[in-house]
C-alpha cells in the first residue's frame, strides 16, 4: 500500500524490536486532517512505542514514517516528570521557545481548565494539573497534529469526559488531526472517527462500531468491555444530536463499517 | 598589592566560577551530574596521554573526555544495565586507568595530587588564557543555545516533537562539557571539576524562581566561595581547590536547610 499523500502522518510496514522482542510489527497507519484516531490495546501492546515512532522518537527496524515537512505537532506524552531542580512557572513553560504566545496563555489555560495555576511552579502541580498544562502547551503550538498518549491518566472521571469534549471541539474549530492512545476504551472509542486495536500488530481497525463487534477486539478486551462500549456509544449519539449533526456521522460510520478489516491473525 | 600568584589564583577561580554557573545549572537540570563526573575523571587519562606524547595537555584532555562521553552515549543505548551502573563503572575505571597511566610515565615524578585536586596557586598566564578564552566560548555557546537547552531540560521528547534539534544540541553540550573539564582541571583537579558545576547550582536552587535567576545566584555563590575559599586556604595553609569547594558545599547546605525548614513551617 502506498503512503497516503493527504495524511498528516503516514506509516507503512513499521517494525520495532528491542532486546530481541518485537514491540511493533507490520503496522500501517494514517492520520488525516480533522480526524480523531484512537489507538487502543492492552498494556504492553506497543501503543506508546508506535506513537513515539510516528513522532520520530524511536529507531525503526523496518518500514517508514512520512510526515509533511514543517508539520507542527503538539505532543502530550504519557509521562511528564519535571526535574525539581529546574525552577519554572507554568507561564514561563508555556511561553518557552516562543515569547509571542504570552498573550494567549490565560485563554488557553482557561480552555483546558487550569487557569488557577498560571503563576505556580511546575514542580508544585498535581498530576492532573500538569497534564492540562502540557496539553495547553501543545495547543499553543497551533499544531496541525495533536498527539495525546493516555491523556486521562491522573484525571478524574468528570475531567476525562471534559477532556474528550474539548478535543472534539478543537478538531471541529481548528481542523486538526488527533492521535489518541488509550487502554481505557469507553469514552475514547465513542469520540473517535477511527479506532485501531493494537496488539503488536493491528488486530482490527475501523469506526468504533466495527471494532467493538470485531471478534479480535472482544477476545482482547473481553465481552465486559464490549458491553461497556455499547453504553457509551449511546452517550456519543446523544451528544451529536445536541450538536445538531448526527445524520452525516451515522452515514459515514455505516459506510466505513462495511469496509475491509485489517489483520485478525491473533497474537 | 596582591602577590602575583594570588592574583592569578583569584582571576582563574572567579573566571571559572562565572563560566560554571549557567553551564552547571544545565548539567543539574538534565541530571547529568554523574555523567559529568565520569567524563571529568577520564580527564586524568588525557593528562597522562598528553605528558606521554609531549602533546598539548588541554587538547589531549578534550580528546579523551570526548571519547569517554561517546562511550557513555553508546552505553546509554544498551538495556542490560541501568545508566547509573554504567556511569559508576566508567568513572571508577577511567580514574584507575588514569592513575596507572600517570604512574607509568617516564622522566621526573609528576604531581598526581596536583592533577587530582588541582593547584590553583600554580596557575600560569597560559592557564589564564585558557580559562578566559575557553570560558568565553563556553559562555557564548550556552547563551546562544539557552532556549533549546531549557526546552530539552524540561522535557526532551516534547522538545524533539516540537522540532528542536535535540541530537545537535546535546552534542554541543557534550563538547562544551569536555572543554570545561579541560580548562578547569589545572585549577581544581579531575576530582573537583564537577563540584564547580553542581554545588553552586544546588545552592542557588531553593532561592530561585526562574532558570536565569538560578544561574545568576549560582555565579554569585561561586564567586563568594572562591574569595572565601582562597582566604581560608591562605589563612590556614589548606589546599586551594578543596577550600573553595568546601565553602561552596557549606553555602549549599545552609541554603537547603533554610529552604527545608521554611517549607515545614
Amino acid at each position: 500500500m502506498p503512503f497516503d499523500d493527504h495524511a498528516l502522518v503516514s506509516a507503512r510496514g513499521l517494525r520495532i524490536e528491542r532486546n530481541g522482542r518485537v514491540l511493533v510489527e507490520d503496522v500501517d497507519i494514517d492520520i488525516r486532517p480533522r480526524e480523531i484516531v484512537t489507538v487502543i490495546g492492552p498494556n504492553g501492546s506497543g501503543k506508546t512505542t508506535l506513537v513515539r515512532a510516528l513522532l520520530g522518537l524511536e529507531r525503526l527496524d523496518g518500514g517508514a514514517v512520512r510526515r509533511p515537512a514543517g508539520l507542527t505537532i503538539g505532543y502530550v506524552p504519557q509521562r511528564f516528570d519535571i526535574d525539581r531542580t529546574l525552577p519554572m512557572t507554568v507561564e514561563r513553560f508555556l511561553a518557552l521557545g516562543n515569547g509571542e504566545r504570552k498573550t494567549r496563555i490565560p485563554e488557553v489555560l482557561r480552555e483546558v481548565g487550569a487557569a488557577r495555576v498560571r503563576t505556580q511552579q511546575l514542580g508544585e502541580l498535581s498530576g492532573g494539573e500538569l497534564q492540562r498544562v502540557v496539553l495547553a502547551r501543545a495547543l499553543l503550538c497551533d499544531p496541525a497534529l495533536l498527539v495525546l498518549d493516555e491523556p486521562v491518566r491522573g484525571v478524574d472521571y468528570v475531567g476525562e469526559a471534559e477532556l474528550y469534549t474539548l478535543i472534539g471541539r478543537l478538531r471541529d474549530a481548528r481542523g486538526l488531526g488527533v492521535l489518541l492512545v488509550s487502554h481505557d476504551l469507553h469514552v475514547v472509542m465513542a469520540s473517535s472517527d477511527r479506532v485501531i486495536c493494537l496488539n503488536r500488530h493491528v488486530c482490527c481497525s475501523g469506526v468504533p462500531e466495527t471494532v467493538a463487534l470485531h471478534p479480535e477486539y472482544v477476545r482482547l478486551f473481553g465481552a465486559e468491555a464490549a458491553r461497556a462500549f455499547a453504553i457509551y456509544h449511546h452517550r456519543h449519539d446523544h451528544r451529536h444530536d445536541l450538536a445538531g449533526a448526527p445524520t452525516p456521522e451515522r452515514a459515514a460510520a455505516a459506510a466505513a463499517g462495511s469496509g475491509p478489516h485489517e489483520g485478525g491473525g491473533g497474537a | 598589592m596582591l602577590e602575583p600568584f594570588l592574583a592569578r589564583a583569584l582571576a582563574a577561580g572567579i573566571g571559572l566560577a562565572i563560566v560554571a554557573a549557567p553551564f552547571g545549572c544545565i548539567v543539574v537540570w538534565n541530571r547529568m551530574a554523574y555523567f559529568g563526573e565520569a567524563v571529568a575523571q577520564a580527564g586524568l587519562l588525557g593528562v597522562a596521554l598528553g605528558l606521554m606524547l609531549a602533546a598539548n595537555q588541554t587538547l589531549a584532555v578534550i580528546l579523551v573526555t570526548l571519547a569517554v562521553a561517546g562511550l557513555l552515549i553508546l552505553g546509554s543505548r544498551q538495556s542490560v544495565l541501568p545508566m547509573d551502573s554504567i556511569l559508576g563503572l566508567t568513572h571508577h575505571g577511567a580514574l584507575a586507568l588514569g592513575v596507572i597511566a600517570m604512574s607509568m610515565l617516564r622522566g621526573p615524578p609528576v604531581d598526581l595530587m596536583g592533577y587530582l585536586f588541582g593547584d590553583i596557586f600554580a596557575v600560569t598566564d597560559e592557564d589564564l588564557y585558557w580559562v578566559f578564552g575557553g570560558g568565553a566560548v563556553v559562555l557564548a555557546v550556552v547563551a546562544r543555545l539557552w532556549q533549546p537547552l531549557l526546552r530539552i531540560a524540561v522535557h526532551d521528547e516534547i522538545a524533539a516533537a516540537e522540532g528542536v534539534g535535540r541530537e545537535r544540541v546535546k552534542a554541543a553540550f557534550i563538547v562544551l562539557l569536555a572543554l570545561f573539564v579541560a580548562i578547569a582541571i589545572k585549577i581544581v583537579g579531575v576530582l573537583l571539576v564537577i563540584a564547580f558545576l553542581i554545588v553552586p547550582a544546588v545552592a542557588a536552587r531553593p532561592l530561585a524562581a526562574t532558570p536565569e535567576r538560578m544561574a545568576l545566584l549560582a555565579g554569585l555563590f561561586a564567586i563568594a566561595s572562591v574569595l572565601a575559599g582562597i582566604g581560608l586556604s591562605v589563612g590556614v595553609d589548606a589546599p586551594g581547590g578543596p577550600s573553595i569547594v568546601l565553602v561552596m558545599a557549606i553555602i549549599a547546605g545552609l541554603s537547603l536547610a533554610c529552604a527545608a525548614s521554611g517549607r515545614r513551617n
